[in-house]
């Protein structure tokens, strides 16, 4: 079982960022950075000097911050253990005896002055910066904590195009009498469709799953859609027992059919690729852009919802990216929606 | 209850939705006689059946709203500019914006999956005339996305932005394109009413699309006075101003300039 947050289970960890998310360390370049930024600014005398000031406050900020970070980074699993007091206490510890160190060795220019006091300032800096991290990292905590990220992926995750329900419903309708096999397949896809929508979307699964649910749905919309629906399959270069949060794939295939399959005259394709790339897993679908129409703000609530899920399980590591491929004279544009995230492997049970 | 059946055409995209109907006016033509006269699969076709004379009269059109190139509204919006049209009864699976705009106006309509009691009484209060214009308006507030041009019984849609200019002729209004020339039927009154931010009048029996005027100039060829006459984008042909609209023009050009 994953849960959404790896370090949910001990007081300290909950508490404490991640130092080996990459999201995290780039939260904490950019906020000590932005500090030292500051702190040049308020102390500059002279306007044309701000800019030396403000690389040299950088050079002097940097080594010690990233020797801090890989060391966090290396001592991660011990912070993990330790009670939240303790843990804040060691973070402190590696980020001042790093600050000493660079100063000591001399590797970091002396930004905070020349005088013998700079050691005691370049502490007493660090020592504050750090102790406004930690203070951003815990209110973060407990802003997502599991239960507000439960309460807020179930929110997220329990909606479904009402228009997609009842036209489905009426298609079954339409060929119960001429087709009732047909119709009895359809009634059954719609059940698993609803049970996955109903369900505890707090835990990842696996995208072989995924795979079947979005297939299941397609094949409910070309019910009601027949020929004009038309899809093509791009899963070769995809590790099947990869995980991914639930419900990743088909409002996508919802959006695309909604907006590329419907409007349009003919029949269109939506094709669906899915691959691994290094530790990465990489989904794209397309759909076909009517001509002269563009996308518009219906689309951008099941995006924003994706994104948002995609946020409380991957931080900044997963991304959603949309984008519009124009076309030519006879061939009409494609609108492709791509998803990254972190490649994560299910147990085979 | 009448003798002569009621006569309906069906029109929506989704083969299993049109079979419904059909499935369902079955079974209330014991209580209320009906044929369906055709089915479309979408606005055009609808229009083209009700432009043959051979397949009328229909008496009801059973209407879907979300469909390919010519949806639902736009069809009735041109169906409005005609003599004499069919009722309409609008159908939709769930789209609350018309939805609340068909209450408003007071439209009938029937949400989808349709059942049979529903759709006996609203045959039964069958409305008598289309909705009107100031119905129409709120329900498509960017008004219509096209002309229709019928030609040897198919139905060429002309997309507004397409149109040059607009100029009547004899019986006709002529919407010319960059490419080529569309019969329009429709009065050219009616289409400055309706089309009255895109088009400015140039001349009696002229009206041009504001963004494909790129100038004007005298013509000396007619007489020695002269007259104003308009320069397009993308075609050779100029159109004479005449001298009441000459301001409007005139006031145009200064506006882009």
């Amino acid at each position: 079982m994953t849960s959404i947050r790896q370090n949910s289970s001990s007081p300290s960890s909950s508490r404490l960022p991640n130092f080996r998310n990459l999201g995290v360390w780039l939260r904490i370049l950019l906020s000590a950075n932005g500090l030292a930024a500051l702190v040049t600014l308020a102390g500059n005398r002279q306007w044309l000097a701000l800019s030396g000031e403000l690389a040299l406050a950088s050079a002097s900020v940097e080594p010690p911050l990233i020797a801090s970070l890989l060391l966090l980074h290396a001592v991660q699993r011990l912070l993990e253990r330790l009670p939240y007091r303790a843990g804040a206490a060691l973070v402190l510890g590696i980020a001042l005896s790093c600050t000493a160190g660079m100063q000591v060795v001399g590797i970091a220019p002396e930004a905070f002055g020349t005088s013998s006091g700079n050691l005691v300032r370049a502490l007493l800096w660090t020592g504050l910066c750090t102790l406004a991290l930690l203070i951003y990292f815990d209110i973060r905590a407990r802003l997502q904590s599991p239960a507000l990220a439960e309460a807020r992926l179930m929110a997220l995750t329990a909606r479904i195009r009402p228009h997609f329900l009842f036209n489905a419903l009426n298609a079954v309708l339409g060929v119960i009498r001429t087709d009732p096999q047909r119709a009895e397949a359809a009634l059954e896809e719609l059940s698993d469709l609803f049970r996955v929508l109903m369900r505890d979307s707090r835990e990842l699964v696996r995208l072989s799953d995924e795979i079947a649910l979005a297939r299941q749905y397609l094949d409910l919309e070309r019910l009601r859609l027949g020929e004009r629906l038309q899809v093509k399959w791009d899963v070769a270069a995809c590790p099947p027992d990869a995980l991914l949060p639930p419900l990743m794939l088909q409002p996508l295939l919802e959006n695309a059919v909604y907006h590329g399959i419907e409007p349009a005259e003919r029949p269109g394709e939506i094709t669906i690729g899915l691959a691994r790339r290094g530790d990465q897993l990489l989904i794209e679908i397309a759909n076909p852009l009517e001509p002269g129409r563009l996308p518009h703000a219906g689309n951008q609530m099941a995006l924003d919802n994706i994104r948002e899920r995609l946020m409380l399980f991957y931080d900044l590591e997963a991304r959603l990216e949309t984008e519009v491929d124009d076309g030519e004279a006879d061939n009409p544009g494609r609108y492709v929606t791509r998803i990254v995230l972190p490649y994560r492997r299910g147990t085979t049970s | 209850m009448s003798a002569v059946p009621l006569r309906l055409l069906i029109v929506d995209d989704e083969a299993p939705a049109r079979a419904r109907l059909r499935n369902l006016l079955a079974d209330i033509a014991a209580e209320l006689p009906n044929a369906v006269a055709g089915e479309a699969a979408d606005g055009v076709a609808a229009l083209e059946f009700l432009t043959d004379p051979a397949n009328l009269p229909v008496d009801v059109v059973l209407l879907d709203i979300r469909m390919p190139r010519l949806d639902g509204i736009e069809l009735v919006q041109h169906l409005a500019s005609r003599a004499s049209t069919p009722a309409v009864i609008f159908t939709t699976a769930y789209d609350q914006y018309a939805v609340r705009a068909f209450d408003l106006n007071a439209i009938d309509y029937l949400l989808k999956p349709v059942r049979a009691p529903r759709l006996l009484a609203a045959l039964k209060k069958l409305p008598h005339a289309l909705p009107d214009a100031a119905a129409l308006r709120s329900l498509a507030p960017e008004g219509r996305m096209h002309l229709h041009s019928s030609e040897r019984g198919r139905i060429l849609l002309v997309p507004i932005g397409d149109i040059l200019f607009l100029r009547a002729e004899l019986k006709y209004v002529t919407a010319r394109t960059r490419g080529r020339e569309y019969l329009v039927e429709e009065s050219l009154t009616h289409l400055e009413d309706e089309f009255g931010e895109r088009f400015i009048r140039v001349h009696r029996n002229c009206l041009v699309a504001r963004t494909a005027i790129v100038g004007v100039e005298r013509d000396h060829s007619a007489d020695g006075e002269g007259h104003w006459q308009v320069l397009l984008r993308d075609v050779a042909e100029k159109l004479p101003v005449s001298r009441r609209q000459w301001p409007q023009i005139k006031a145009l050009l200064k506006e882009d300039a």
